[in-house]
């Protein structure tokens, strides 16, 4: 076997360039499909924390009869006394914070200028809502019994020019289906990073949310951080009582999770496409190194050497391809994403509703997905020489040391 | 004793709808310990023949035996084998591993019939010397002229101690003080170590060292007979 490396190792020596561009070949789309696979994740990452941070929670604990995309506020559909019901899920110890949202429907109007807005009632001492204090950019944040303040977004605030001090009128559902409406002034506006957040939202205490929709005492959910993702089933199962329905991340989530499977399943096909492509690159080189040495396997032949030596030969050749070529990419795909991950990249509003994608996306390479690559790359290189090997051993010595001429 | 030998053996070569017949019905029987010439003009099937009897290709039809055994019918794998362990070949081209150097080029052979290092070693050392390359033994055949690269390839044909050696116009590519010197090596060695030793060439002061000449034309024998002037060329 030593003897097969040492030739393998010296025939790709033989012409140093083809064999480098070979592996580079490799190594380039290798780098790709690092860089592919950790902007995926950095984007469902990044999705998944401002999602859980600003959105969902891990977990949240509504009425079962409550509906979301209806954004009810009547009272069968509503949590009666949430402060009690959050402090006792809060005392849970695998969980973070617990707290109250209600949430209602509304427009904004400032002259001429009408949006429509998700308010949230939130309590602004928890630290649930920590990333909306932590994310102000202009003015303040809320005070809990802050009566005629609210919190907006900032591209909600780039949309209608707003900014913190202005006052804007907001109408707003009501739980006896009615509407009502009043001035508020803008405490602050707020940057998630998220702009299906920072564009929809805006926050007011509690308190006020509840005066103002008629639904005193009332929240919409309880919204549920854990200390860990993975403790969900655990707390799902304390939680679960007859009244009350616990929501997991992924019922909250369903776009979320299809999403996840959609990129699970193409980026195996993009992995498999550009293996595909530097596959043939390095079948070419081993075509053209057993044409080259056509005369060479004759005499090995001759010698007595047995076909599966010689196709082993080959093979530990594209094994040398692949290690080079895994190694190069490796070394550019790391290289990319750390530099990538520092700076984040941009790429604006995506626009798509139910998913919360940031508009910076931070490539996080993961140790599976580069194991996987790793492994794909060697087992499609090894493949690759395939063909070539079996060319190679299947030469009858006569034939090879005429050159493969009959 | 028999190393080799043909009977009626012919070979036909295919070439699209055209059939050359290299070989029309040649029979005949190699001695243990021979130094044989097959001789005759270009196409007279002296390369065919050596082939048949080195286990390169097979017969169209008839028999060719190595020490004994029947080997006109055995698969490519099996002619390996009989190859690895009983016959070593010199070819006109110097036939070396280009990225081998001279002493894993010989070495190579031994390493495929299993021989453990320090055998190997012992058995390299020992025909490098026997061929007068042992300061050459770390040289790639780059790096090495014509006549040493046959050297070593006369000492990797010998590198397993084969009962038969085949060489396929072995001086062709040389001039003549390399030639004569890479024949007196063949001969030394045939002499010491009575290994058989076939060669085909064309090539009168070649054959001069042969004490047996077998002269094809056309792919028949036309003459066989030993060499009345032993030592001709010595």
């Amino acid at each position: 076997m030593n003897t097969l490396l040492k030739m393998a190792w010296r025939d790709l020596g033989r012409n140093r360039r083809r064999s480098f561009f070979s592996a580079l070949a490799l190594g380039v789309g290798m780098a790709l499909l690092l860089f592919i696979a950790s902007f995926i994740e950095g984007e469902m990452r990044g999705s998944m924390e401002s999602t859980i941070k600003l959105s969902s929670g891990h977990l949240q604990i509504r009425v079962k009869t409550y509906t979301e995309d209806k954004t009810s506020l009547a009272f069968e559909d509503l949590i009666e006394n949430p402060e009690r019901i959050a402090a006792q899920v809060a005392a849970l110890p695998p969980v973070r914070a617990a707290t109250p949202r209600l949430y209602a429907s509304g427009i904004i109007s400032k002259g001429s200028d009408i949006v429509g807005v998700r308010v949230v009632g939130v309590d602004p001492t928890s630290p649930a809502n920590a990333p909306f204090r932590d994310g102000i950019v202009n003015g303040g944040y809320l005070n809990p019994d802050d009566r005629d303040g609210i919190l907006i977004g900032q591209e909600l605030a780039k949309k209608m020019r707003l900014a913190s001090g202005d006052s804007i009128n907001l109408l707003i559902n009501t739980s006896n289906g009615d509407v009502d409406e009043q001035m508020f002034t803008i405490r602050g506006i707020f940057y998630t990073n998220a702009p299906g957040i920072d564009e929809f939202y805006a926050l007011m205490p509690i308190s006020k949310a509840q005066a103002i929709t008629r639904a005193p005492n009332r929240a919409s959910t309880i919204f549920v951080l854990l200390q860990d993702r993975f403790q969900t089933p655990a707390v799902v199962n304390t939680l679960q009582t007859s009244q009350y329905k616990v929501w997991t991340f992924d019922e909250l989530n369903p776009l979320y999770v299809q999403t996840e499977q959609l990129y699970t399943g193409y980026i195996f096909l993009i992995y498999l496409i550009v293996l595909a492509i530097t596959a043939a690159v390095i079948v070419n080189t081993l075509i053209m190194a057993v044409f080259e040495r056509t005369r060479e396997i004759g005499i090995l032949a001759a010698i007595g050497m047995k076909g599966w030596r010689i196709m082993t030969m080959f093979f530990v050749e594209s094994s040398l391809l692949a290690v080079g070529g895994i190694l190069i990419g490796l070394a550019l795909g790391c290289v990319t994403v750390w530099v990538t991950s520092q700076t984040g990249i941009f790429i604006g509003n995506m626009g798509v509703s139910g998913l919360l994608i940031g508009e910076r996306i931070f490539p996080f390479l993961t140790l599976e997905d580069t194991i996987t690559l790793t492994g794909m790359a060697f087992v499609i290189t090894l493949l690759a020489g395939l063909y070539p090997a079996l060319l190679a051993a299947q030469m009858e010595p006569v034939t090879a040391m005429r050159g493969g001429k009959n | 004793m028999e190393v080799a030998n043909v009977e009626n053996v012919t070979k036909i070569y295919k070439v699209g709808k055209v059939e050359t017949q290299a070989l029309r019905g040649v029979s005949l029987t190699i001695q243990n310990g021979e130094f044989t010439a097959l001789v005759g003009p270009s196409g007279s099937g002296k390369t065919t023949l050596l082939q048949l009897i080195g286990c390169l290709d097979q017969p169209t039809s008839g028999k060719v035996w190595i020490n004994g055994k029947d080997v006109s019918q055995l698969n490519r794998n099996q002619r390996a084998d009989i190859r690895r362990g009983t016959i070593g070949f010199v070819f006109q081209f110097f036939a070396l591993i280009p990225t081998l150097t001279a002493y894993e080029n010989i070495e190579l052979p031994l390493l495929l019939n299993g021989v453990s290092a320090a055998e190997r070693r012992k058995r390299v050392e020992q025909l490098l010397k026997a061929v007068d390359m042992a300061e050459r033994a770390h040289h790639r055949p780059d790096q090495l002229s014509g006549g040493q690269q046959q050297r070593v390839a006369v000492a990797r044909a010998l590198a397993t101690d084969p009962s038969l050696i085949l060489a396929d116009e072995p001086t062709a590519n040389l001039d003549t003080p390399n030639g004569r010197q890479v024949m007196e090596i063949m001969q030394r060695l045939n002499e010491e170590t009575g290994v058989t030793f076939v060669f085909a060439t064309h090539d009168p002061r070649v054959i001069q060292f042969a004490r047996r000449v077998i002269a094809l034309q056309d792919g028949l024998i036309a003459q066989n007979g030993v060499v009345e002037k032993a030592h001709a060329g010595a």
